[in-house]
């Protein structure tokens, strides 16, 4: 399966605030309820965007000065809890294409890097300056580069991480590794056969 | 140089490494569930793919069921998910522990019952508490849908190698303290992303004087403390509960299977990236008081003052934990009144949980205006308890006897919490909104401690309800 090289992310961003920001906040389990992901969009952090009587809670997502966000900056642990796909799944559909945090949870930063969405790590300090210059103008655009691992906005030019293995497979176009793991079945076969309980 | 677990398991199911680094693992059990299955069968469809190892898959139903009539649920969105699921398994021969087998439940029970889970395997599944499969010397973890795709397709998926941790444990726990406190009081040490990066190898005495199932609560949790997998290495009760179950070998390759099962265990002088070693004398009954499971304290302790917190950060964390919790900080969490009371899960929904709670649910009742409910974590485990009159203990004290399912840890079925309740919960996840209201309260804890709050009405000390002198041997 070719895929589009991802070598860098451009957009306007998002800071929503916060550590353990956990997967069930950032899509309620009963948004869970479906067989395909192509209705998630706007399910993203529903329960703290909406009070319960479905009236907006005035959230940064919400904020006209954000909307069109396509990176969002967030804290450490981002992520964390639940496996469920449908977190970065409900994530990319409302628009965004990367995430800028202190640290991801594991299996959160492998599920959004299979859907070519970056999760790249920035310091505490760095996030808090990000996050104040978006706050102060919300019009001008971030540059995440995973060549230079920087990311960039106007002057402000602050250092990222990514898992080398991520970072190739995005910059390589195979962030979807599934034809790689099929090409290699006779690999597979000789591995099954090893194992006494397959 | 010796070798853990982790890596033997590691190099026996390692296909190979990926343009990326990564390996390309071997995952020898696959178990799936509604929730996270069908899009993965979606994607399999869209490529026009089968399934590799069909035998290699075992399929339930647990986190939509109603845990009352369970065969009915009302909601045409979960009707259409079990659809979904009845129709994967079918077309594509995948083996599927139904509502009407008589052995459905939540996957992370029905695994071990059915003897399906085993020592020196690579056990993946479509959901994060997967770790409760490590208990028996399996390297098991929680996926991602797409890599759901990925191990139905090739029965391998592109995992980067952990770190292993060893936790030991030493000692006896007190009268009152449970594996649950363990879990917890692990978690509180050690943070909920202390774990990021790790596999947890639980270890020392008290793991070894652990029942299987006391060992599969800890290992359930490994996420909650940000570990992906956490594991306890095999040994006789490892075997001993596997035996005669039904896909567990057979008499005869039993022996030759304990032998390769003893053979993953960790050298005695195996090297690890970091150890942590626990007095279990130290160890209190455990409960959260906030929004992430590391925000626990001892039962006696009082709930953090934000004023008192060492920096900005905690400040600001504490400050939002309690604000949603609605209790203040520095005051005891002994005694904040609860609504709910939850004992299921695939944390403590087994028989020895129900048989725990019981001992001391016995001749009480549930305080006025309190719900409890007690929902066994498979249909098999429900016989169980039936076979030993626990669920008639149960309703005498005043507590609901459901069927088997997820239930009300994570609200994907009618079991919810309804606006701020408040729940003393058995489960694993204190997170906002994870009870199913947006602004549900969770205390998590052991399933005694549950049954004492239950019967008082209020967060409470088990061992004070119960008559449990915290001193005896």
């Amino acid at each position: 399966m070719a895929l589009e090289p991802i070598t860098s992310v451009q957009g306007t961003a998002v800071h929503v605030p916060g550590d353990d920001i956990d997967t069930d906040r950032i899509i309620p389990a009963r948004y869970l309820k479906c067989v395909t992901f192509d209705d998630l969009a706007g399910t993203h952090f529903y329960d703290v965007r909406f009070d319960t009587d479905g009236r907006p809670t005035g959230h940064p997502l919400d904020d006209p000065r954000f909307a069109g966000a396509s990176i969002m900056l967030s804290g450490s642990n981002f992520g964390c809890g639940s496996s469920r796909e449908h977190a970065p799944q409900a994530i990319y559909r409302s628009g965004f294409r990367a995430i800028i945090a202190e640290s991801f949870a594991e299996i959160f930063f492998g599920n959004s890097t299979t859907l070519g969405m970056p999760c790249v790590c920035a310091g505490r300090e760095d996030i808090q300056t990000l996050a104040a210059a978006i706050e102060a103008d919300s019009s001008v655009p971030l540059t995440i580069d995973l060549e230079s691992l920087t990311v960039t906005r106007g002057d402000l030019r602050v250092p990222i991480t990514i898992a080398d293995s991520a970072r190739h497979s995005l910059s390589a176009g195979r962030w979807d590794p599934i034809q790689e793991l099929l090409d290699n079945n006779d690999a597979i076969e000789s591995t099954a056969r090893a194992l006494p309980y397959v | 140089m010796g070798k853990t677990l982790y890596q033997k398991v590691w190099d026996a199911h390692a296909v190979g490494t990926l343009a990326d680094g990564r390996t390309q693992l071997f995952i020898g059990t696959h178990l799936i569930h509604e929730v996270t299955s069908p899009q993965a069968f979606g994607m399999l469809r869209d490529l026009n793919l089968p399934v590799k190892y069909p035998h290699r898959t075992f399929a339930t139903i647990d986190h939509i069921v109603p845990t009352i009539n369970q065969d009915a649920p009302a909601d045409p969105l979960a009707a259409e998910m079990m659809d979904a699921l009845r129709k994967n398994a079918d077309d594509f021969g995948i083996t599927y522990f139904d509502l009407a087998s008589g052995k459905q439940g939540i996957v992370h029970v029905v695994g071990p019952e059915q003897g399906i889970t085993q020592p020196g395997t690579t056990i993946a599944c479509g959901d994060s508490h997967t770790a409760t499969h490590g208990a028996f010397g399996a390297i098991a973890f929680g996926i991602g849908t797409t890599q759901v795709r990925d191990v139905l397709a090739t029965q391998t998926m592109a995992m980067a190698p952990l770190k292993v941790r060893r936790i030991e444990v030493n000692g006896k726990l007190r009268p009152g303290v449970y594996a649950k406190d363990v879990t917890l009081h692990i978690i509180r040490l050690l943070g909920a992303k202390g774990g990021i990066g790790f596999a947890y190898e639980y270890a020392g005495s008290t793991f070894e004087n652990f029942s299987m199932e006391e060992r599969m609560t800890v290992c359930n949790m490994a996420i909650e403390g940000g570990a992906r997998c956490g594991y306890v290495n095999p040994d006789e009760k490892t075997f001993e509960f596997l035996k005669g179950r039904p896909y567990a070998p057979d008499e005869d390759e039993w022996d030759a299977a304990v032998e390769r099962w003893k053979s993953f265990a960790s050298d005695t002088d195996a090297t690890y990236d970091d150890v942590v070693v626990i007095d279990a004398a130290d160890i209190e009954p455990t409960v959260t008081w906030g929004i992430s499971p590391d925000q626990g304290i001892a039962i006696g302790e009082t709930i953090p003052d934000p004023a008192q917190a060492d920096n900005e950060a905690d400040r600001k964390s504490f400050q939002e934990a309690l604000e949603y919790m609605q209790i203040p900080g520095g005051t005891p969490i002994k005694g904040v009144r609860i609504d709910v009371a939850f004992i299921g899960s695939c944390t403590n929904g087994r028989l020895s949980d129900f048989r725990e709670a019981a001992k001391f649910l016995q001749g009480r009742k549930v305080a006025d205006g309190i719900q409890a409910i007690a929902v066994p974590g498979s249909q098999i485990t429900a016989i169980q308890c039936e076979n030993e009159g626990l669920d008639k203990i149960f309703e005498e004290a005043g507590f609901e006897w459901r069927a088997a399912g997820c239930s009300m840890c994570l609200a994907m079925n009618p079991d919810k919490l309804v606006g701020d309740q408040l729940c003393a919960s058995s489960s694993n996840r204190n997170f906002k909104g994870r009870q199913g209201s947006p602004t549900g309260r969770t205390v998590l804890m052991s399933p005694v401690m549950v049954a004492a709050a239950a019967v008082t009405g209020a967060i409470a000390d088990a061992r004070e309800v119960f008559d449990v002198d915290p001193a005896a041997a």
